[in-house]
């Protein structure tokens, strides 16, 4: 099966991160290659990627007769995709076992859904 | 033949054999509900058969045979028939695969219902179901629900399970214990529902709950006979529910420990629980939660007045209790011991640090009360009353903690 790995960004008031954009620091960056060269090794690598800030987003909106841009997210929330893995797994136990493990790289919260 | 009344054999099939047909027909088929259709139609056609043509030798496995007759029907019907297949094939290359330290389809199912992805509610609704095979109507009953929010919760989480992909196998070894506590922790929230139901209107125990805990227990015992935590549970639930007929007078109010008739405890469990409590000393492996709460319960049933408890002894384990769980729950009950082995005064102070966190919580506020009465302090002993009053959800516990406040006047 193929899961999706989402990393939940959060901004607190103040600023949680250390960068504006929520990037990740450089040894959260060397511990998620790591991760990343553990998944391909795994056999479980099927895509990757980070986000930038939401702040650079676009909405573009073709369901009525006129495209409508707008611009920012979707959505204005304190949590927001900070960028995701797509994975090969046999079944839920083992994409939960590999979501821990990216937890612990990226410092961040994954969110685990099965494509259809 | 075995000559039994049919129906007494069909019910004595359902409690034994139900969880064994649904584990067995989930690897086969792999797929949930088929597995639970096709064991209620098996037993519905039990229900049929075996008065007219008698009670087979093995009812366990007529009662498969028929199921994966009526689930290859069902299939079949259904004309989905190269899908189900393809799954089905799925499914038993992994049941060739080399498992756990125990092979049992049923404790694959728990395991499977249990599932830390599943919210609890469903896990509880779902084992209680798949393992436990109570009705959608019996659950809705139990949970006071509706039966058809009973039924969209266990469709709910079949669709994740299957969705998700959540396996059906043992956990790894290394998983093993957490899922373990996390099958405990449904088993005990089954038992406390039952045991301390909620609701105004309602039935202040539930047997038909705690009851089915402890089968469930019972059976998970028989899967994992060495897992300590799995016997102390066991242990907690005898103990517990040995007292349930003292616990609630005539009028459905609650009659605290100290003032039950023990004359009307079950002897019976009473005896099972502090063997299985033995059991677990002889180990001499470091006990976990359920074992140190069972441990207590044996202190108290073994006290042949509540004069004569072993207080020490009570406290004692408590504080090894604290060191496992620093939850300000597990504080609040230590402190009822400390009450009585350094008095009223020193428990209040410990009791009044856990105000914070426990505001919201009718136990602390009925603890505190009587801490208060004890010390003569009538007028903050009958505030704290009235909050534990207002908070109760238990029908006797209510009715009890109103007869208290009464009596201060």
């Amino acid at each position: 099966m193929q899961y999706l790995m989402t990393v939940v960004e959060e901004f607190l008031p103040g600023g949680l991160r250390e960068d504006p954009a929520g990037s990740a620091t450089s040894s959260e960056a060397a511990a998620i290659d790591a991760f990343d060269d553990r998944l391909r090794a795994g056999g479980y690598w099927v895509f990757a990627g980070g986000l930038d800030a939401p702040g650079t987003a676009t909405v573009v909106d073709r369901r009525g007769e006129d495209t409508v841009v707008t611009d920012g997210p979707f959505l204005e929330s304190k949590e927001h995709l900070g960028g995701f893995w797509v994975i090969e797994a046999p079944d839920l136990d083992v994409a939960l076992g590999l979501a821990a493990e990216a937890s612990r790289a990226c410092r961040r919260r994954i969110e685990v859904r099965p494509f259809l | 033949m075995t000559g039994s009344d049919p129906r007494a054999a069909v019910a004595r099939a359902h409690r034994e054999e139900w969880a064994r047909v649904v584990a067995a027909l989930t690897r086969r088929f792999g797929d949930l509900d088929v597995a639970e259709e096709a064991a209620a139609e098996a037993f519905a056609a039990a229900v049929e058969r075996w008065p007219a043509d008698g009670v087979p030798d093995r009812p366990g496995a007529w009662l498969t045979t028929t199921a994966i007759r009526k689930a290859i029907d069902r299939i079949r019907r259904e004309q989905r028939r190269e899908e189900k297949h393809r799954e089905a094939e799925v499914w038993s290359q992994d049941a060739t695969e080399p498992v756990g330290p125990v092979e049992d389809d049923r404790l694959r199912l728990v395991f499977t219902c249990c599932h830390p992805a599943l919210a609890m509610e469903a896990r509880v609704a779902l084992t209680l179901r798949l393992v436990g095979g109570l009705t959608v109507a019996e659950i809705a009953r139990a949970f006071l629900l509706t039966e058809s929010a009973t039924a969209r919760r266990i469709t709910r989480a079949k669709a994740k399970i299957k969705g998700a992909g959540i396996p059906y196998r043992l956990p790894s070894a290394d998983d093993l214990p957490e899922r373990v506590t996390g099958v405990l922790a449904v088993l005990y929230l089954v038992f406390n529902e039952g045991y301390l139901a909620t609701g105004p209107d309602t039935d202040p125990v539930r047997p038909a709950l705690t009851g089915e805990a402890i089968r469930l227990t019972r059976l998970l015992r028989t899967l994992l006979p060495d897992d300590g935590e799995v016997t102390g549970l066991l242990a907690l639930m005898v103990l517990t529910e040995a007292r349930r007929a003292a616990r609630v007078d005539v009028d459905g109010r609650l009659v605290v420990l100290a003032e039950q008739d023990r004359g009307r405890w079950d002897a019976a469990l009473v005896a099972e629980g502090h063997r299985l409590v033995r059991e677990r000393l002889a180990a001499g492996v470091a006990p976990g939660r359920y074992q140190l709460l069972a441990a207590i319960n044996a202190v108290h049933t073994s006290a042949p007045d509540a004069a004569s408890t072993d207080w020490s002894q009570v406290l004692a384990l408590y504080d090894q209790l604290v060191r496992l769980d620093p939850s300000p729950v597990v504080a609040l009950n230590r402190a009822v011991a400390l009450a009585e082995v350094d008095g009223a005064g020193a428990a209040l102070a410990v009791v009044d640090r856990l105000g914070d966190a426990l505001d919201g919580y009718h136990a602390y506020h009925a603890t505190r009360a009587d801490l208060l009465r004890r010390l003569g302090r009538t007028g903050p002993a009958r505030a704290a009353y009235r909050r534990a009053v207002e908070l109760a959800g238990n029908s006797a516990e209510t009715a009890y903690l109103g007869a208290r406040l009464a009596e201060l006047g």
